[in-house]
């Protein structure tokens, strides 16, 4: 699954386990269970996924394939300032793709990736329902309206301290 | 709400949230208290009330003056000019576009006039965390009916003859729906309350939940009631936090004032309801994968038959509804289906919500009556078009639906009247394009997210859009031709009818109807190797007209890659083979001597 292996802290397998049992350790609850433990831990690697699977006795596979197939979950960890720009038909229209192509060249990442310091990630999403200030940018809960490519520079300066 | 003499409403939607709205809030607070008005002005955080364009909006009751674009610091001018002395704040009064006079009274807004408010009757009305609003204004008056009428079929007869339809894309008689679920047996029947709402660009659903989360619970009790059914869910997405959190209040305040819960209003009847996340999957807003994606699973659609209302979540006949459907069911037992049956085309009753998104003028939530006209709806509601530019299309229903055109402007817009111009109802994302927009490159986005979203259980769809993407994507760069033209249109009605879900059966619409009515445009890309909106990055070469240029430097100091040369006043030049095609140039130059070829 990823690259690099982790090793999980005895107090973070408890609290992941903790979740699980919350959920009755029911199968049935996987994706409660997915949605609770990224909000704990940021994202989801296969360490995380293998105790899941443990505690809830389904196999690690299904885990995985349920993790896969929602793009809600992660399984590479977000950067500090998780930056996403809307890529919603009403921001679209509006101009999204020249600041998303901004952004990407600003950071020299991709769609995807974090800065190697772990500060930005760059994601794009679909519609957070604010198209009436579209394009729309997000970096954690903030939210940016109308953003022009220009703006980006300043956007990112404000998290260079 | 009497006891005030005035009452601030202030649009709480995630949209004026964005831009501060809860910044305002508080400032209002602050200095109530510092003038010791509180007594006499009540503020309010309501739902969205649709014009987003210009929000933060915040409205002074019962004077009904709109104020747009509102900032924390013209809070204290609104209290002493409006308030104190009685004058309105004219700076934040909308402007009339045309006569420039500004508008005192909501009412006369253009954006307002042709609209009707059902299934939005309480956004932007009511503090939708507050029970007793939502009760002083109808609430919970048709489920004490139900309950005290004691007869589930009238009500699905009421439903059936109201003419009601889903809401949520596929237009079925909610009525018959219902009724179905009824007659199959089961256990424990489901009630389940679709507010998955996919379709980038639009935010109906979200908007109901966020303004008015009660009306959602209440329809899904008496679904529950006349289903036979004690238990309902709503599948919502992640991505809607302040909807979950609106919902969540009001599940509890329902259940504490015995709207939910056992014994209902002492009938009896026991209904509880649960929540469930969605987790960004557009093909779970499909019902048999959302209840697949309920029980746990990977979100894939199954064949139908069995619809859901014989085997459905855990195997169980269950209702699927959609949020905006629900939403219509309360005030259809409260003022008759007469009543609502008088409302709209023939075939297609009541009202239906848009999103309006795009180059429109006025962006924003609205609600018609079915038979409107998208000129109506683009023109007069939402203002025309941005910046003075030309129409070109409006997609409706979002990636399953079709670009419609200049000649559709004047069709009335209905379920059948979409279907029969190639396009569809979908959940009522409205997408409006101008001159600037390239059809080829809309086509290309839609497919895109198709492509991305398919769940890959069929190969038609999986496979399919996947080449339809790709020879978009060919056409785009300038290396398309005419074979690849009929390509598109075979391999997209093959996707059509050989897909397994709705989402392959409709993924190839965005292509075939831009084929249809842009045709030109399309052999533009093809054979002239052109892109006539100067879209297409590939085919695109930015160029300085040197009788126009007079040397600013301004083009020159934004090329984030430094290709264009010049001194000071002398004509400027764009080094081709550097050019990155970003177009910086192009919207900095103020002397138009920058054009695309
Ligand atoms: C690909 C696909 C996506 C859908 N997305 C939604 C959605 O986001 N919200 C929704 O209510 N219905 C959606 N539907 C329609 C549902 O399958 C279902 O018909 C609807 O929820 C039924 O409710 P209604 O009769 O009240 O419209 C979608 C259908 C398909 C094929
Ligand atoms: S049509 Fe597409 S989304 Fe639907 S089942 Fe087939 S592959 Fe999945
Ligand atoms: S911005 Fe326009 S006028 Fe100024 S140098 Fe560039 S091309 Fe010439
Ligand atoms: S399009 Fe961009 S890269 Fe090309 S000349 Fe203009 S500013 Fe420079
Ligand atoms: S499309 Fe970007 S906020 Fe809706």
């Amino acid at each position: 699954m990823s690259h690099v292996k982790i090793v999980l802290k005895t107090e973070q397998v408890d609290e992941i386990k903790a979740i699980c049992k919350a959920f009755h350790n029911d199968e049935g609850e996987l994706i409660n269970v997915l949605h609770k433990v990224q909000t704990f831990f940021g994202y989801l690697p296969a360490e995380v996924q293998e105790v899941i699977a443990h505690e809830l006795r389904m196999s690690v596979a299904k885990v995985f394939g349920v993790v896969t197939f929602y793009s809600f979950f992660t399984m590479k960890p977000k950067g500090r300032f998780p930056i996403s720009v809307c890529m919603g038909t009403a921001c679209y229209v509006r101009g999204a793709e020249k600041v998303l192509d901004e952004f990407k060249r600003h950071l020299k990442i991709k769609v995807g990736e974090s800065t190697p310091d772990g500060k930005f990630s760059l994601s794009s999403l679909r519609c957070v329902g604010a198209c009436g200030l579209a394009p729309v940018v997000m970096v954690g809960e903030k939210v940016y309206g109308r953003v022009s490519s220009e703006d980006v520079k300043k956007i990112v300066a404000e998290y260079n301290d | 709400m009497a006891k005030y003499k005035y009452h601030i409403l202030i649009c709480g939607g995630t949209g004026c949230r964005a831009s501060e709205s809860d910044q305002i809030h508080k400032q209002f607070d602050i200095i109530l208290e510092e003038k010791s008005l509180e007594e006499d002005i009540q503020v309010i955080q309501t739902g969205c009330f649709g014009f987003c364009e210009k929000g933060p909006i915040v409205k002074i009751m019962p004077d009904n003056t709109f104020y747009t674009q509102v900032k924390p610091s013209d809070c204290l001018e609104i209290i002493e000019e409006h308030i104190i002395k009685g004058r309105s704040v004219n700076r934040l009064l909308y402007e009339d576009p045309e006569t420039k006079k500004h508008v005192e009274d909501s009412k006369h807004m253009g954006f307002y006039k042709k609209q009707l408010r059902v299934a939005l009757r309480n956004c932007g009305f009511i503090n939708p965390e507050d029970i007793n609003e939502y009760l002083a204004n109808d609430g919970y008056l048709a489920l004490a009916n139900v309950l005290e009428q004691k007869n589930p079929m009238a009500v699905i007869e009421t439903l059936k003859k109201s003419g009601l339809r889903g809401r949520g894309g596929g237009g079925f008689p909610t009525g018959l729906k219902w009724e179905f679920a009824a007659k199959n047996k089961g256990d424990q029947k489901y009630v389940v309350c679709n507010a998955d709402e996919g379709d980038p660009g639009a935010f109906m659903d979200r908007s109901i939940l966020e303004g008015d989360p009660h009306t959602v619970i209440e329809a899904m009790v008496i679904n529950g009631y006349a289903i036979g059914s004690t238990m309902g869910l709503v599948y919502i997405r992640a991505e809607y936090p302040l909807a979950i959190q609106r919902l969540k209040i009001a599940l509890d305040q329902a259940l504490e004032y015995g709207f939910l819960g056992d014994d209902i209003l002492g009938s009896g009847f026991n209904f509880n309801i649960d929540i469930r996340y969605g987790a960004g999957a557009f093909v779970c807003g499909e019902e048999t994968a959302l209840i697949h994606s309920m029980e746990g699973n990977r979100g894939e659609p199954t064949f139908k038959p069995p619809f859901p209302a014989e085997s459905g979540y855990k195997g169980q006949p269950t209702n699927v509804n959609n949020v905006e459907t629900y939403a219509n069911i309360p005030v259809i037992l409260n003022k008759g289906w007469e009543w609502f049956s008088s409302i709209g085309t023939e075939k297609s009753k009541g009202t239906k919500v848009f999103a309006l998104a795009g180059k429109v003028n006025n962006v924003g939530l609205i609600e018609v009556p079915m038979g409107t006209t998208l000129r109506e709806i683009i023109f007069e509601i939402g203002g025309g078009i941005k910046d003075g530019k030309e129409f070109k299309a409006v997609q409706t229903g979002g990636p399953s639906g079709g670009c419609l055109t200049q000649k559709h402007l004047d069709t009335p817009i209905d379920y059948d009247n979409l279907l029969a111009s190639g396009s569809m109802m979908g959940s009522g994302g409205m997408i409006v394009m101008d001159e600037d927009d390239c059809m080829v490159a809309i086509a290309k986005f839609y497919l895109e997210f198709t492509v991305e979203e398919s769940c890959g259980k069929c190969s038609p769809c999986r496979i399919g859009n996947m080449r339809l993407f790709e020879i978009l994507e060919k056409i785009c760069a300038g290396n398309g031709t005419r074979e690849d033209l009929d390509q598109l249109r075979n391999l997209g009605n093959v996707i059509k009818d050989a897909s397994l879900c709705g989402l392959g059966q409709t993924s190839p619409n965005p292509v075939l109807s831009t084929i249809d009515n842009f045709w030109d445009e399309y052999v533009a890309h093809v054979d002239d190797k052109k892109c006539p909106a100067g879209v297409c990055r590939d085919l695109k070469r930015y160029e300085i007209v040197p009788e126009a240029c007079v040397g600013c430097t301004v083009c020159a100091r934004n090329c984030p890659v430094n290709c264009i040369e010049g001194e000071r006043k002398q004509v400027h030049f764009i080094q081709q083979d550097l050019c990155i095609k970003c177009g910086a140039c192009y919207d900095k130059c103020k002397f138009n001597a920058i054009i695309i070829k």
